[in-house]
């Protein structure tokens, strides 16, 4: 580095040492794929460059203090720049990160920097997280799930199929006592979990208490009923931490298998609460409320593929991850990739996908992904071909809205999973012949036969807003 | 009452066919089947009784079905379960399990409530079976 690069004033950072195209990332680094709209008349390299300085070390002039540390480890290294076809104006910035700028086991940390102060940057115009890199160096320094895709399946002694669940609605204003027996109904029926909505906290017209004392009759009742293991997710969300602990432990004690968070809690009490769950046995379900807001549009925010790693580290035993048929924003790939980076222990890179980089996860249990919004027991041969076995399944109108009753709601939606597993493991091609397969079953299930013809053909086809780009992505049919 | 434990307990019982079928799916995959019997159906009763060990080494359909026959022999008023298992590398775990008999009458469970401090109930799940002592649960 030359004497000059220490004048006091302002240089560009790609002069601070922030764009490296030579540097070869380490396999400890933590690397980071950022979609950066540079302002006019500011070089992609630039740009890149400026977002690993404010994201690292940098800051907007010169400081001699820099030179009393080892700077070169700190900084961020921007080491390529690539645009994305059709989007002249966008580039794909690649930026290593040493593992030393990281507090071990803090997503608060890593988001402090990564995310920090870089996203009002005014030399760019847009910016957005797109994938991350986490090495097995750092996983390693989380819980990870409080328990995992295996053992919530052990735990509830149900395997082979995915799991069904309701949220129950109306998602305000129902009385704790009108709202166990929505509870009752659905899991009587054939469900394996009801939900709170998330905004069902404690307000006045039912209070926390009032509302877990009623769905916990709720729950053993079903079981009674059924000889089966059921849940309901009892939300715990509140103002305070404290708040939180009261209302997971009284879940606890009434003997609740799960309960639930909201990701507007913030990232370090999802990782207080997923401490609290392991060491407690209970599931932790969180409901990715307000990831829209900056997930959703593609050329600025964090790419919700990001978010679903840091809560696979943040550790909660289930995630909202789209349902690509339903009535909310979830491209096919992208989902896809969502699912992949959720389940499985090696995700290699790819495109098509949305995933820039391959992922370890070092045997970190998988967390179970949910798809919820607008689905219906017509789908359940496109649900199990995009979404396969582990994931929840979650019919809230579609349960609810039947018309010979909720329980009668809940069974159309066992009977046609099941009729679709059978039919799957029996060598069907349950995609293509899915509406006999339904069919079929309903000839012996009035409730899926009523189901069929409420809601047979409803879908809900909208272009969505976040595809993947960098590569020709195939049309799906 | 029917219980519903199991992957296909909304469906009508699977026929010898339909079940050969589910464990050539399962063999396909390399999963080892097994079968498990009991007369507690509680939910929380992880251990059925094991009929043999998991076939680890079976490869046709007829060899499971062949067992499963010799247990429901020796079992009739019991039920009885086919588990395909999935030892591979993340997973090791059950990866299929499906109710392959039941009794001629279940008689289902009782729920206990038992009254706490503060509105609370204490609730017990109580199978009516376990009432009569073992091995004479179903008849």
């Amino acid at each position: 580095m030359s004497a000059g690069r220490w004048a006091a004033g302002v240089i560009p950072y790609a002069e601070m040492g922030y764009w490296r195209p030579d540097y070869q990332p380490k396999d400890s680094d933590i690397l980071a794929a950022f979609r950066i709209t540079p302002q006019p008349g500011v070089p992609p390299e630039e740009a890149g460059a400026a977002v690993a300085g404010e994201s690292s070390t940098a800051t907007w002039t010169v400081v001699w203090t820099d030179r009393l540390t080892s700077y070169e480890n700190y900084q961020a290294k921007c080491y390529r720049v690539d645009p994305v076809p059709g989007q002249d104006d966008q580039f794909i910035a690649s930026i290593a990160y040493d593992l030393d700028l990281f507090e071990e086991g803090s997503i608060a940390n890593l988001t402090s920097s990564i995310i920090g102060n870089v996203f009002g940057f005014k030399a760019l115009k847009a910016l957005r997280l797109e994938d991350m890199r986490i090495p097995p160096h750092y996983v390693k320094t989380f819980q990870g799930p409080a328990h995992g895709i295996v053992m919530e399946r052990e735990y509830l002694g149900k395997f082979g199929r995915p799991l069904l669940g309701a949220t129950v609605k109306p998602k305000l204003g129902l009385s704790a006592r009108n709202y166990g027996r929505v509870v009752y109904e659905a899991l009587r029926g054939g469900l394996d979990f009801t939900k709170d909505d998330e905004n069902i906290n404690s307000q006045p017209f039912m209070r926390w208490r009032d509302r877990f004392l009623y769905c916990m009759e709720a729950v053993n009742k079903a079981q009674a009923a059924t000889g089966e293991i059921k849940g309901h997710y009892l939300n715990v969300t509140a103002g305070t931490m404290e708040a939180m602990y009261e209302r997971a432990e009284l879940a606890k004690e009434l003997g609740s298998v799960i309960v639930m968070i909201d990701l507007t809690v913030g990232y370090t009490a999802i990782q207080s609460m997923a401490r609290w769950a392991r060491a407690n046995g209970v599931l932790l379900h969180l409901h990715r409320a307000g990831h829209s807001t900056y997930t959703r549009q593609k050329n600025h925010g964090v790419s919700f593929r990001v978010i679903a790693k840091w809560m696979r580290l943040a550790g909660v035993d289930h995630i909202h991850a789209g349902t690509v048929v339903g009535k909310l924003e979830g491209d096919p790939n992208s989902v896809a990739g969502f699912y992949d980076t959720l389940r499985l222990d090696k995700i290699a890179a790819d495109p098509v996908k949305g995933l820039y980089f391959d992922q370890e996860w070092a045997s970190l249990p998988g967390c179970m992904p949910v798809a919820s919004g607008g689905i219906h027991a017509g789908q359940m041969h496109q649900l199990l071909h995009y979404l396969d076995e582990d994931v929840v399944l979650q019919f809230g109108g579609g349960t609810i809205g039947h018309p010979m009753g909720i329980a009668a709601g809940a069974t159309a939606n066992r009977v046609a999973l099941e009729a679709m597993i059978k039919a799957r493991n029996e060598g069907r091609d349950f995609l293509a012949e899915g509406p006999d397969i339904l069919r079929a079953a309903a000839k012996h299930s009035r409730e899926l036969d009523v189901a069929l013809s409420t809601w047979g053909d409803i879908t809900f086809t909208y272009e969505s807003t976040d595809t993947p780009d960098v590569v020709e992505t195939p049309v799906s049919s | 009452m029917r219980i519903t434990q199991g992957t296909f307990s909304y469906l009508p019982d699977l026929t010898d066919e339909e079940i050969a079928a589910q464990v050539a799916y399962a063999l396909g995959k390399g999963w080892p089947c097994s079968i498990e019997f009991t007369d507690d159906p509680h939910p929380r009763n992880s251990y059925w009784e094991m009929w043999g060990l998991p076939m680890f080494d079976l490869a046709d359909p007829a060899g499971v079905l062949y067992e499963l026959n010799e247990c429901r022999r020796a079992y009739p008023d019991h039920y009885i379960r086919l588990n395909a298992y999935d030892a591979g590398y993340g997973r090791q775990t059950t990866a299929l399990s499906f109710i392959v008999q039941r009794p001629a009458e279940e008689p289902g469970f009782r729920l206990d409530r038992e009254e706490t401090s503060d509105r609370r109930v204490r609730f017990r799940l109580h199978p009516y079976a376990l009432d009569r002592p073992q091995g004479d649960r179903h008849r």
